[in-house]
């Protein structure tokens, strides 16, 4: 089955009415919200696409919880912070080590992503509260290693018996006074997705934290890279690129961080926004109270870290650094092309679909468009409309009981630290030469005419949208690849990556390519029948002969 | 530089914080069992959050596809309650995969605000959510109790109490395996036919979560125990628990509503518990073993003797679950190894008075300890080093830093792979944990002999 392409062309719009079929009539009313058949931009006024809803209760869902994204996502790939879970054993174990954030210790060697710590809640403190058990658990952290900074996360049950974490918080960190303690209430039935858990922890990241060392960074052009995580090592692509063009990467939000680098974030001249969903609002904040603009980057696929280079280096508007820029891709370009135009020759053609988190679904189709390999249909686990539709959506978002519920904190102009960073005569040159501050064109633009675009697809659609398609590869995370395997159609993880990596920058692209080759030339998928199976006929002899 | 490079020498009691957990929590161990139902779509009562992580942690150790639902619950349901979650999961479930069952365990979120199962399981039933012929079954397991072999024993109970006894006895013996592997379950089946008694395996995910690649998706593969086969079970000659935290409860069960008597065993790891398990399999059945048995055991002792003169009092470190503890060490101990460090975090009183019992007269001091965490264990280790270590993937780190051979083995493994197909129990999976902790031993002699003492038979 796997390499036997449908004869018949599926229209977009039977390919909908297909996933809808088996769903009960309310179910298939929300969900058909959330199927959309992309116009590009020839539309006047492109459909609006349902997302960050909730879940619909009995469906094979992708998603995960506010825990998730705040502790796993957001705050795991911090090494010299203490992250304890507070709650039951299970959140914390399955938060330990599972998203392959890579780091590097450095010279201070202080690292505790290799550890899992949690106060491992038991009957008696649910039903006597746990704050006690808490104050304990920091005080032995303390004890034990003397960190820089502990951090508490809410578990579900913590939220439902009134455990005051900020306050036990505070209060230890009064007590210590050279540790900086803060929690986050990030339990997991907050909000409809990972995406509540990802704001909670920026922004509580950003009140206690950002701006605290205030002695200045060296560099000539300094920037923020944020909404990268260091999955697989893509951090590190990226910041030996950064590093190659002379620019100064002062924090990463949050691959391989620090607390300093966190703290000393207000030093940058520029945020770049790999990840648009989770941390925007981040960029925005830094903007109010600092002055630093932001733009989006994208160091996903050659062509885009190219892209993102050039528009940092326009931004700094010196020629020194431009020709670096130039340089530099000039000198990793040669490279990439020679892998691509291997591979291409086993890719051309060939057809993806992309499900993952927050901006890789979009991400990722400039790496497959540069291997010439179509996407058919694609969409986030945990986006926004604007990620879908473009930020000029953002007006016209509602706000319903789910969203409502998470933290929006007020920002103004710090007295003592904000400045500008360009005069108001650069940066309406700048945008007159066509230059873009704050612009994210979401991934629908960026798609073909009549792809289906699928806001927080589901097991059953995923099996259905490949039996129907039968794409080349499917990429989506661990809970999904099997299943689709099993369809005879390789899988590759795009969260957490299978084995590889990094996949970001120029070595990334490398990488991806020949991943990718690997997974759709693999002979693998044509042996799913066995021979007696392929021609089950019989021939027979006369046992007289 | 060392990768738990802050770990200390030093040992200090802690009241509070756990390090680096040699457990997790019940509803994985519930979700796992439920696999093991033909048919039967696991449905976790709670978060999303709870049901993705036990997926994801079920396939990266397994391999395979973890279909689950869950009640997806906001911020609402956590204040009203998750009634009208849970019945619109079950319409939709059984609407869109048409499951024969559905297995629903509750999370810390659902205990807590004190859903009460049954009464959703009957208010579904009585608003016709429920198709004719079809079946909910439920466990409670709160993550603040116990551990993951706790869910996973709750939710084999909760499959023991589908039985609905004739009176009739059916010629069958019940045996519940315990947490262990599929291709454990496999044989365990293979070991009984041979026996030749007709045995009743629940949970079995063998042929679930070891199921061939084929071109086509089942999401209800040709494996598990099936409903027909529990309602049976009542009706049995007899039950084996093996494992007394993983099984015995389902059993006792069955014994004091069933009238089915049951025995408790050890899991049937190494040659020791495999024979109680085979000799009480032909008793409870009241047939004979054959020859070919005997033959396979023969084997495994054939190994043993060849082998000893490797293992002879090399030290061991070994972390997991009770059950599995328990006849690995006996088995350990057999071979005049020495398991000197036992860290489980599943509390339960009589584990630490076992692993002493068996370790007792030995020219060996065993530390022990439930509700323990790998922190302790590796600062045991730190203290006076071992020859192996024994237990799940997160002992790479131990490994590493102390440079000390790891057998992976318990659960979880997430970076190896073959343990889903390769079983460990009976006399078969004994010679296949001889020829591993050979391996290790021998590949580590190998490298680190000085070039005068490098041979070429050993």
């Amino acid at each position: 089955m796997a390499k036997t392409k449908k004869v018949v062309q599926l229209m977009p719009t039977d390919i909908k009415e297909e996933l809808l079929k088996k769903y009960p009539p309310k179910v298939a009313r929300k969900r058909a919200q959330q199927i959309m058949i992309n116009e590009a931009t020839e539309s006047e006024a492109p459909p609006e696409i349902l997302a960050n809803v909730r879940t619909i209760p009995g469906i094979i869902t992708m998603r995960g919880c506010t825990y998730a994204g705040c502790k796993g996502v957001i705050m795991g790939p911090t090494r010299d912070i203490v992250n304890i879970t507070h709650g039951p054993i299970g959140c914390g174990f399955y938060s330990w080590l599972t998203r392959r954030n890579q780091t590097d210790a450095g010279t201070d060697g202080e690292n505790y992503m290799p550890y899992c710590f949690s106060t491992d809640m038991q009957d008696q403190d649910i039903i006597f509260g746990g704050e006690k058990k808490l104050a304990a658990a920091i005080q032995e952290a303390y004890d034990l290693f003397h960190p820089k900074g502990i951090c508490i996360f809410a578990t579900c049950p913590v939220g439902l018996i009134g455990d005051d974490i900020h306050a036990v918080a505070k209060k230890m960190k009064a007590k210590f006074g050279d540790c900086n303690v803060f929690a986050f209430s990030c339990e997991g039935y907050k909000g409809v997705s990972q995406s509540a858990g990802h704001h909670i922890a920026n922004n509580q990241v950003f009140s206690h934290l950002v701006g605290e060392n205030e002695t200045p960074k060296e560099g000539k052009y300094k920037i923020n890279l944020l909404g990268e995580y260091n999955i697989g090592g893509d951090g590190f692509e990226i910041d030996r690129i950064l590093k190659k063009c002379g620019i100064t990467n002062i924090s990463t939000f949050s691959g391989n961080s620090t607390y300093d680098q966190f703290a000393s974030a207000q030093h940058a001249d520029l945020n770049t926004v790999m990840c648009h969903r989770s941390i925007n609002y981040v960029a925005d904040m830094l903007e109010t109270k600092y002055g630093i603009p932001w733009i989006k980057v994208n160091f996903i696929g050659a062509k885009s870290t190219a892209k993102s280079l050039r528009k940092i280096a326009e931004y700094f508007a010196d020629q020194e650094l431009i020709d670096r820029v130039e340089a530099v891709i000039a000198e990793e370009m040669p490279d990439v092309d020679a892998v691509a135009a291997d591979v291409r020759q086993r890719t051309e053609g060939k057809t993806a679909m992309l499900f993952v988190g927050g901006s890789r679904a979009h991400h990722y189709q400039d790496l497959f468009a540069e291997m010439g390999m179509k996407t058919l249909s694609a969409g986030y686990e945990f986006a926004h409309r604007d990620d879908y539709e473009g930020r000029e959506v953002l007006p016209n978002l509602t706000v319903d009981a789910d969203s409502r519920n998470i933290e929006e904190i007020e920002v103004e102009a710090d007295e003592k630290l904000y400045s500008p960073r360009k005069t108001e005569a650069e940066y309406k040159a700048l945008e007159e030469a066509g230059f873009k501050f704050k612009h994210y064109e979401g991934m629908n633009d960026q798609m073909d005419k009549g792809t289906l675009v699928i806001d927080d697809l589901n097991q059953y659609e995923a099996d259905k949208l490949v039996e129907l398609l039968k794409p080349d590869i499917f990429c989506a995370g661990i809970k999904e690849k099997f299943s689709i395997q099993k369809l005879g159609i390789p899988m590759k993880q795009l969260h957490s990556y299978d084995s590889g990596g990094p996949y970001a920058g120029f070595k990334g692209a490398i990488n991806f390519y020949k991943e990718i080759d690997r997974l759709v030339s693999s002979k693998v998928w044509s042996y799913m029948k066995a021979p007696w199976q392929e021609s089950p006929e019989l021939t027979a002899t006369f046992v007289w002969e | 530089m060392a990768l738990l490079r802050h770990t200390p020498t030093e040992i200090k009691e802690r009241k509070a914080l756990t390090i680096n957990p040699a457990k997790t929590c019940q509803p994985i161990g519930a979700m796992y069992a439920a696999l093991g139902i033909h048919g039967c779509l696991p449905h976790s009562h709670g978060s999303q959050g709870c049901c993705a992580y036990h997926r994801s942690t079920l396939t990266r150790h397994y391999k395979e596809p973890i279909s689950a639902a869950t009640s997806s619950f906001t911020e609402g349901a956590s204040v009203f309650g998750g009634q009208a979650n849970l019945i619109q999961a079950i319409n939709n479930i059984f609407t869109v995969y048409e499951p024969e069952a559905i297995a629903v365990h509750t999370t810390c979120l659902s205990e807590t605000i004190g859903d009460d199962l049954n009464q959703i399981f009957d208010k579904a039933q009585k608003t016709g959510k429920v198709p004719e012929g079809k079946t909910c079954l439920g466990a409670p397991t709160p993550s603040y109790v116990g551990s993951h072999v706790t869910g996973f024993s709750n939710m084999v109970k909760a499959m023991a109490q589908l039985a609905e006894p004739t009176g009739k006895k059916n010629h069958k013996v019940n045996v519940i395996p315990g947490w262990v592997e599929p291709a454990d379950m496999g044989e365990i089946k293979r070991l009984a036919q041979m026996v030749g008694v007709d045995i009743t395996l629940f949970p079995d995910t063998d042929g679930v979560l070891n199921a061939p690649l084929t071109g086509e998706y089942k999401m209800f593969p040709e494996g598990g125990v099936t409903i027909k086969e529990l309602k049976g079970c009542g009706d049995a000659m007899g039950t084996l628990a093996l494992g007394e935290w993983c099984s015995a409860d389902a059993a006792r069960w069955l014994d004091a509503k069933c009238k089915v008597p049951c025995t408790v065993l050890d899991m049937p790891f190494g040659l020791a518990a495999t024979d109680r398990f085979i000799d009480v399999l032909r008793t409870v059945a009241g047939v004979t073993v054959p020859d070919s048995v005997a033959f396979e055991r023969g084997q495994l002792v054939d190994m043993i003797s060849d082998m000893h003169q490797y293992f002879y009092g090399k030290r061991v470190a070994i972390w997991g679950d009770p059950d599995q503890l328990i006849s690995m060490c006996e088995f350990l101990v057999s071979l005049d190894m020495q398991p000197v460090y036992v860290v489980t975090g599943t509390p339960g009183k009589k584990f630490e008075a076992r692993i002493k019992e068996i370790c007792a007269d030995k020219p060996f001091e065993v530390k022990v300890k439930a509700k323990g965490d790998m922190f302790l264990m590796h600062q045991w280790i730190k203290n006076e080093p071992v020859d192996l270590l024994i237990g799940n993937t997160y002992g790479k780190y131990i490994a590493r830093d102390e440079d000390i051979p790891l057998l992976r083995w318990g659960f979880p493994i997430l970076d190896r792979q073959g343990h889903q197909y390769f079983p460990t129990v009976g006399y078969k999976g004994g010679l296949r944990l001889l020829e591993k902790i050979l391996t290790l031993l021998l590949d580590r002699k190998d490298r680190d002999d000085p070039e005068t003492r490098f041979e070429l038979v050993l």
